[in-house]
């Protein structure tokens, strides 16, 4: 036996260039009332651009709205 | 569940005639190649393109009558190659190579290509005003592919160095079902053929599939089927994953206005989200890291993506022009002999 296998592995949340928040790991989506989301596979995506008709999941539709965002933070004035 | 056989489809001319008639004989007799293959069309040429969708079936599965051994007999990969030959010409014709500053973000180029989708709009026309018929129709195409989802793309993974070939393995494990054979996309796709009252049988509608659809198979087999093209085989993943999650969206939206239940719907709608995910991870961590440890195959990625969009436009072009003119986009059932 694998004697790490029982640790859960860290999640990471890595945004994506012009597109959604890739979540790995062994996370749980709740809504505010506890409510745990159902998620069927290991990797989900994250509706960055808020146009999604699946929210919070991603639908692909920020390619239909031009979004863009970079993968790294962003640079603002107060950064 | 059995395994994968077919039957020998009917010949469309003289390549796929004499091809089936030797494969009906003992493995590696009686086939000499073809000459230079003289073909005006190639992407829509129904003899060279069912000829080559049978030479490279034989990789897939088991053809009724076909000793296994014809798999790897050198005169079939002679015979395939002179196929292969017009098939590659024409693909470098329609796909334009990529450009010198394209390569310094192959993301972004991926982007930029999937952007500018050269295709008509039939997910569009199908989500709003296709018939049932219609929708039957292209399923039965999408059968020839969507009922081996993800395999041609497999063959990718003993070639690929380590980072992008994790990023290949992450999407194929959820293309496989993340471990449940219920979840598995190509058995989603055999659940919604049988809930659309069509046969789920692996092959059944060969006949029917006309050369434009057996090339877009073609394309990926060819893709996977020669290291050479492991570029443009990450490319067309990269491009079918970018431009899946909406269409699949439609699909599933004109199942239900056409009254379908979910059992037909759940492989649209498992796409929209899988493919939200996938889509992200095949153009930035297998495309953009193969581009990064391979820089040499960085221009293929692109050529496979481009290659795959000009095939689907040809595709969805024949649908839509078939069904403007009142007819089917299928070929004839074939005619029972006497």
């Amino acid at each position: 036996m694998d004697p790490d296998a029982e640790q859960p592995s860290p999640v990471t949340i890595t945004p994506y260039p012009d597109g959604p928040y890739l979540v790995r790991g062994d996370f749980v989506v709740r809504d505010q009332e506890g409510n745990e989301l159902p998620t069927e596979r290991q990797t989900i995506a994250l509706c960055r651009c808020g146009k999604s008709q699946m929210r919070p999941f991603c639908d692909g539709t920020h390619k239909l709205i031009g979004f863009r965002a970079p993968s790294g933070q962003e640079s603002w004035p107060g950064g | 569940m059995a395994g994968r056989l077919i039957e020998l489809p009917s010949p469309r001319g003289p390549l796929s005639g004499r091809l089936f008639e030797a494969l009906e004989g003992p493995p590696d007799q009686g086939l000499e190649a073809p000459s230079a293959i003289d073909s005006f069309d190639p992407i829509a040429d129904e003899d060279l393109q069912l000829a080559l969708y049978v030479a490279y079936e034989i990789h897939y599965s088991g053809i009724r009558g076909v000793d296994e051994r014809w798999e790897w007999a050198p005169s079939l990969l002679a015979f395939r190659a002179e196929l292969e030959r017009p098939f590659e010409a024409a693909l470098d014709e329609l796909a334009e190579p990529a450009a010198g500053e394209e390569l310094a973000s192959v993301g972004a180029a991926l982007q930029a290509i999937v952007a500018d989708d050269p295709g008509p709009p039939l997910s569009r026309y199908l989500e709003t005003q296709g018939t049932l018929e219609q929708m039957h129709e292209h399923v039965i195409h999408r059968s020839a592919y969507q009922l081996k989802e993800a395999d041609p793309h497999s063959w990718a993974i003993p070639r690929l160095s380590p980072r992008p070939k994790a990023a290949l393995l992450e999407v194929q494990a959820d293309e496989y079902g993340g471990g449940s054979a219920e979840r598995m996309h190509s058995v989603l796709f055999a659940k919604t053929m049988t809930a659309l009252g069509l046969d789920p049988t692996y092959g059944a509608y060969l006949d029917r599939l006309p050369g434009v659809t057996l090339a877009t198979v073609n394309l990926i087999s060819l893709f996977g089927l020669h290291r050479r093209r492991r570029g443009a085989l990450v490319g067309h993943l990269a491009g079918f994953e970018m431009t899946s999650s909406i269409p699949n969206r439609r699909y599933g939206n004109a199942l239900r206005r056409l009254g379908c239940g979910r059992e037909a719907t759940h492989f649209y709608d498992e796409h929209v989200e899988a493919d939200a995910v996938h889509e992200n991870i095949a153009a930035w961590d297998l495309a953009g890291g193969l581009a990064a440890d391979e820089p040499e195959v960085a221009a293929d990625i692109l050529f496979g993506a481009r290659a795959l969009l000009q095939l689907e436009a040809r595709w969805a072009t024949h649908l839509m022009d078939s069904w403007e003119r009142g007819e089917s986009s299928l070929r004839e059932p074939a005619a029972v002999p006497a």
